[in-house]
């Protein structure tokens, strides 16, 4: 398989605006006559969708909430980064590339990141315009805040909840587009396979998740924007619904998946404590702003934490990392955390957990200052764990957040398949090995609002696209499929529920293929993936009926894509001898125990090709070329 | 798992409302919900009651959730009479159990209104919300050619209120508490985000007459100062906006 990344040549400033001049145009009066199908509402869904409408195109928008306003982009808390260099502190376009380029550990494509921090600025604006609330400084100006892995302050936010905010702001441009008859929405649709006629990709097959109904959707182009993985872990700070499924379809009708096991582990979140838990609860990175995460000094001190006194305690971050402190990357902070914990330095009940602390915050700034910026999240905490921060330190431990690795794609994001564009989090274009905070809203939206609407006219323009319907024998073949899937799933009337093989799965994932893995670990987890996948598909039990509201079934479907999946992630995970970003393969680390890169062996991206059922999948790379950044040892010290 | 600190196991009563679909009769079962820890939030306790109907072979109770972390609106259901149940400023995802006693009856029933019509168990539809919303709860501008963030001046103040406004998650708790059914407080913060920010001005007069007109078209109720809306609402949001709401619309229909 040719894997050509169609990077523009050229300067690097200048590879986007000539890649756009490049494109060929649809003539506007065209444009409403090619079909696009959009599956999901998220940042990146939503904003392409608008877009897509706001130039002709006729649209049809999938999600499986009951609102597109409720996609998972809704919770994203902390903010979204920008080049604008509004504080004056010296930051640029090329200092974002550079700081998301080296925050990923130099495992993504220079084009695109370069292009991603370029179009950076004209988010803002455009949310600004829409009328997004951020906040801002007495003089009426937007204010900024720091985020992870940088030394400037770019990060525009709307209090804790940037993500609702910035996707509110889409979903009402949206809301437009339907209102004028040019995108035609679809709620409580969930997309369950992907059909490809004469090798294009040519629409959806989808389940009503209301009826039962299997529907199927043809389109000129098809536009996947269904978010990350991260619940292949079952415990993970992603809405429930977050899923592979739709991705797993493309993977199978042969688009290529890239970088699987790149899977973040986000350092604040309220730690795990109990066996029901559904799901983890993140506090945004911004709190590392303002608090500081310490451990006691002597392992197994279980005393309350303002009886330890300061001279007792261990500030791990702020001394081994003097120029970022706090500040570290995710996957740096996290890996420390979890050190601290294996050494017996854990705090709680569990052990599992260490402090981060705004005792001087709010010495410093005063109670209402720290309120101000930090008050819903301070109160979230304390309602999930009766609590009170600004009292006592909150506890907090590392937990999957957001997945790197997604569907490959080309520089216009296109994938594999003709016809198949991928966007947001389900794609794996610009984090590499490691996502910097603020990044995945700045991503998804520069894909959605500034890329896709001129990369696919590129391709609506050059291909020749012939008139399919959906009585076409491919379109039949696959609901059939997809159909008897779903019969299968039913028909099984085993003794274990859905939940509880997506629970274990989620353990085997988090214990040997996690924050730090090791071969031995890996194949532990291939073994039992294996077995788990045996034992589901002869002892799930699915309740009700293929045709009614079934959350049962639904999720039956989910959890069997997760477990297929997790194998691949486990694979990708064993092929990678190095460390790198959040990959952190044990037998590779400096003697300081950080991430070990072995740029000549794998400076590449890692492309998995479906091999067929019950069959190896085979891999490709895309060898990553650095002209303009020079590789180093990252160093956060 | 080891017990926590101030965890309790508790044992409850659950009434859920059960109904296979819009035009078939519902009726409350009951459940006995046992070794419930208080850390647990409510729908984890759902989730405990799900798994043992689901394996004695019955069907599980439906209802929406999905953030479970009160930011997408997704989940809310009457818990005792109560929309999103007795803690104020919080969603049903994010209610615990340490709010409820050993021993305790609780009565779960969907959101219900002329304008949600329900879908299954707990489950409503809230499209009528989006219908709002695309009758003009937006900017219209498009995609491109916006000025520099920083060419619109926004003073702090305005813009904390229009975020008080924006904080909405349209999980229609207002909604299902109104004596009337009416979704002033809905559209009222819709319309106070934007009233209050230079940006929405241009569009103010027909933002306001649009959404009201639809909201009544969609057979919304009319707004008699009940405050229940207020008093549920799970992220706070102020009547103060239905009163900007009233004005803006006056202000439209007069001149
Ligand atoms: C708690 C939390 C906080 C975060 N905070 C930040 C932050 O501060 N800054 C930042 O930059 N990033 C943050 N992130 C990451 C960021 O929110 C996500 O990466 C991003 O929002 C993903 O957007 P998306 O549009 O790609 O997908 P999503 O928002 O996940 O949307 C997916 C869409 O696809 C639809 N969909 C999925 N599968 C199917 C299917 N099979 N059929 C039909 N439809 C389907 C869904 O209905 C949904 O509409 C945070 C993430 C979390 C979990
Ligand atoms: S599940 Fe999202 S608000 Fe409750």
């Amino acid at each position: 398989m040719q894997l050509d990344s169609k990077q523009p040549g050229g300067p690097l400033a200048d590879k986007w605006d000539n890649h756009i001049f490049d494109l060929k145009l649809v003539n506007p009066a065209n444009k409403r006559k090619f079909e696009i199908i959009v599956v999901g509402t998220g940042l990146a869904g939503g904003s392409a969708s608008a877009s897509l409408a706001e130039l002709g195109y006729t649209v049809k928008t999938f999600c499986i909430q009951d609102s597109p306003r409720r996609a998972h982009s809704i919770a994203a808390q902390g903010g979204i980064n920008a080049a604008k260099n509004y504080p004056n502190d010296g930051d640029s376009v090329w200092r974002l590339f550079y700081d998301t380029i080296k925050g990923g550990d130099y495992r993504s494509r220079e084009a695109n990141v370069y292009r991603l921090a370029q179009i950076s600025n004209q988010i803002i604006d455009q949310c600004v315009a829409q009328g997004v609330p951020f906040a801002r400084e007495y003089g009426g100006l937007l204010a900024n805040r720091s985020f992870g892995g940088a030394q400037v302050s770019r990060t525009f936010y709307a209090r804790g909840q940037t993500g609702q905010q910035l996707l509110l702001g889409a979903y009402g441009a949206l809301s437009r587009q339907i209102a004028a008859g040019k995108v035609t929405l679809f709620t409580r649709q969930d997309m369950l396979d992907l059909v490809v006629v004469n090798g294009q990709v040519r629409g959806i097959i989808t389940r009503n998740l209301i009826s039962g109904r299997i529907e199927a959707h043809a389109a000129d182009a098809v536009v996947l924007a269904t978010g990350g993985y991260s619940n292949v872990y079952y415990l993970s700070t992603n809405a429930m619904t977050s899923n592979i499924s739709a991705a797993c379809s493309a993977y199978r009708k042969g688009a290529v998946f890239a970088n699987p096991c790149f899977t973040q582990i986000h350092p604040t979140c309220i730690p795990v404590h109990g066996t029901y838990q559904s799901k983890l609860t993140l506090m945004s990175e911004s709190l590392r702003n303002d608090g500081r995460v310490w451990v006691p000094k002597t392992p197994g001190d279980k005393r309350q934490p303002r009886q330890i006194p300061e001279s007792e305690r261990d500030y791990y971050l702020e001394n081994r990392y003097p120029s970022f402190g706090n500040l570290v990357p995710r996957d740096v902070a996290s890996r420390n955390a979890k050190v601290q914990c294996d050494a017996d330095k854990g705090v709680g009940e569990t052990g599992l957990a260490v402090y981060l602390d705004f005792e001087d915050a709010i010495k410093r700034d005063g109670k209402d200052v720290i309120a101000k910026k930090y008050g819903n999240l301070f109160q979230m905490y304390e309602k999930i764990t009766a609590d009170n921060p600004y009292e006592a330190p909150m506890m907090i431990y590392p937990a999957v957040h957001y997945t790197m690795g997604g569907l490959w794609v080309d520089y216009n994001l296109m994938s594999s398949l003709p016809g198949l564009f991928v966007l947001g989090e389900a794609n794996f274009s610009d984090h590499g090995a490691n996502r910097l905070g603020a990044s995945a809203l700045m991503q998804g939206l520069a894909d959605g609002y500034f890329i896709i609407p001129y990369t696919i006219g590129g391709y609506l323009s050059g291909a020749s696209i012939e008139k399919v319907s959906t009585d076409h024998q491919a379109f039949r073949d696959s609901v059939q499929a997809v159909e008897a899937r779903i019969q299968k799933f039913l028909s099984i009337k085993g003794r274990r529920t859905v939940d509880d093989f997506h629970r274990e799965l989620g353990t085997i994932m988090w214990e040997y293929c996690g924050m730090s893995r090791n071969d031995e670990n890996l194949l532990k987890a291939k073994e039992r993936i294996g077995e788990l996948k045996g034992e589901f598909w002869e002892n799930v039990l699915v309740s009700g009926s293929a045709g009614q509201f079934n959350q049962n079934l639904e999720k039956a479907g989910r959890v069997a894509d997760f477990i297929e999946f997790g194998e691949l992630m486990v694979t990708d995970a064993m092929a990678r001898k190095e460390s790198c970003g959040s990959h952190f393969s044990e037998a590779f680390q400096t003697e300081e125990n950080e991430a070990k890169r072995d740029d000549e062996n794998f400076c590449h991206v890692s492309v998995y090709e479906h091999g067929g059922d019950n069959k190896d999948p085979v891999c490709h790379k895309e060898p990553l070329v650095f002209e303009n950044v020079e590789l180093t040892q990252r160093s956060y010290k | 798992m080891t017990q926590e600190k101030g965890e309790k196991s508790i044992n409850l009563t659950v009434k859920v409302w059960r109904q296979e679909g819009p035009v078939v009769k519902g009726r409350l079962e009951t459940y006995e919900a046992r070794n419930i820890s208080t850390n647990m939030s409510f729908l984890e306790m759902l989730d405990v009651i799900n798994e043992e109907l689901t394996l004695e072979g019955k069907e599980p109770i439906a209802f929406d959730h999905d953030c479970r972390e009160g930011i997408c609106g997704m989940c809310g259901a009457m818990v005792n009479g109560r929309a999103h149940g007795p803690e104020k400023g919080t969603t049903l995802c994010q209610l615990h159990m340490r709010h409820f006693s050993d021993r305790d009856t609780v009565v779960i029933e969907p959101w219900r209104s002329r304008a949600f019509k329900l879908v299954r168990d707990l489950v409503v539809d809230r499209s009528a919300f989006d219908k709002i919303i695309q009758a003009g709860g937006y900017i219209s501008v498009n995609t491109g050619g916006s000025p520099d963030g920083n060419a619109i001046l926004v003073p702090q103040e305005a813009a904390e209120k229009a975020m008080d406004a924006a904080a909405c998650i349209g999980c229609g708790a207002c909604v299902a508490s109104c004596p009337n059914a009416s979704a002033m407080l809905f559209v009222g913060a819709k319309v106070s985000q934007f009233a209050l920010l230079p940006q929405g001005k241009p569009e103010a007069e027909k933002r306001a007459l649009a959404m009201v007109r639809e909201m009544d078209d969609l057979r919304f109720g009319n707004c008699t100062n009940e405050r229940e809306c207020e008093a549920a609402c799970p992220k706070e949001i102020s009547i103060t906006n239905i009163a900007r709401l009233n004005r803006e619309f006056l202000k439209a229909s007069f001149f």
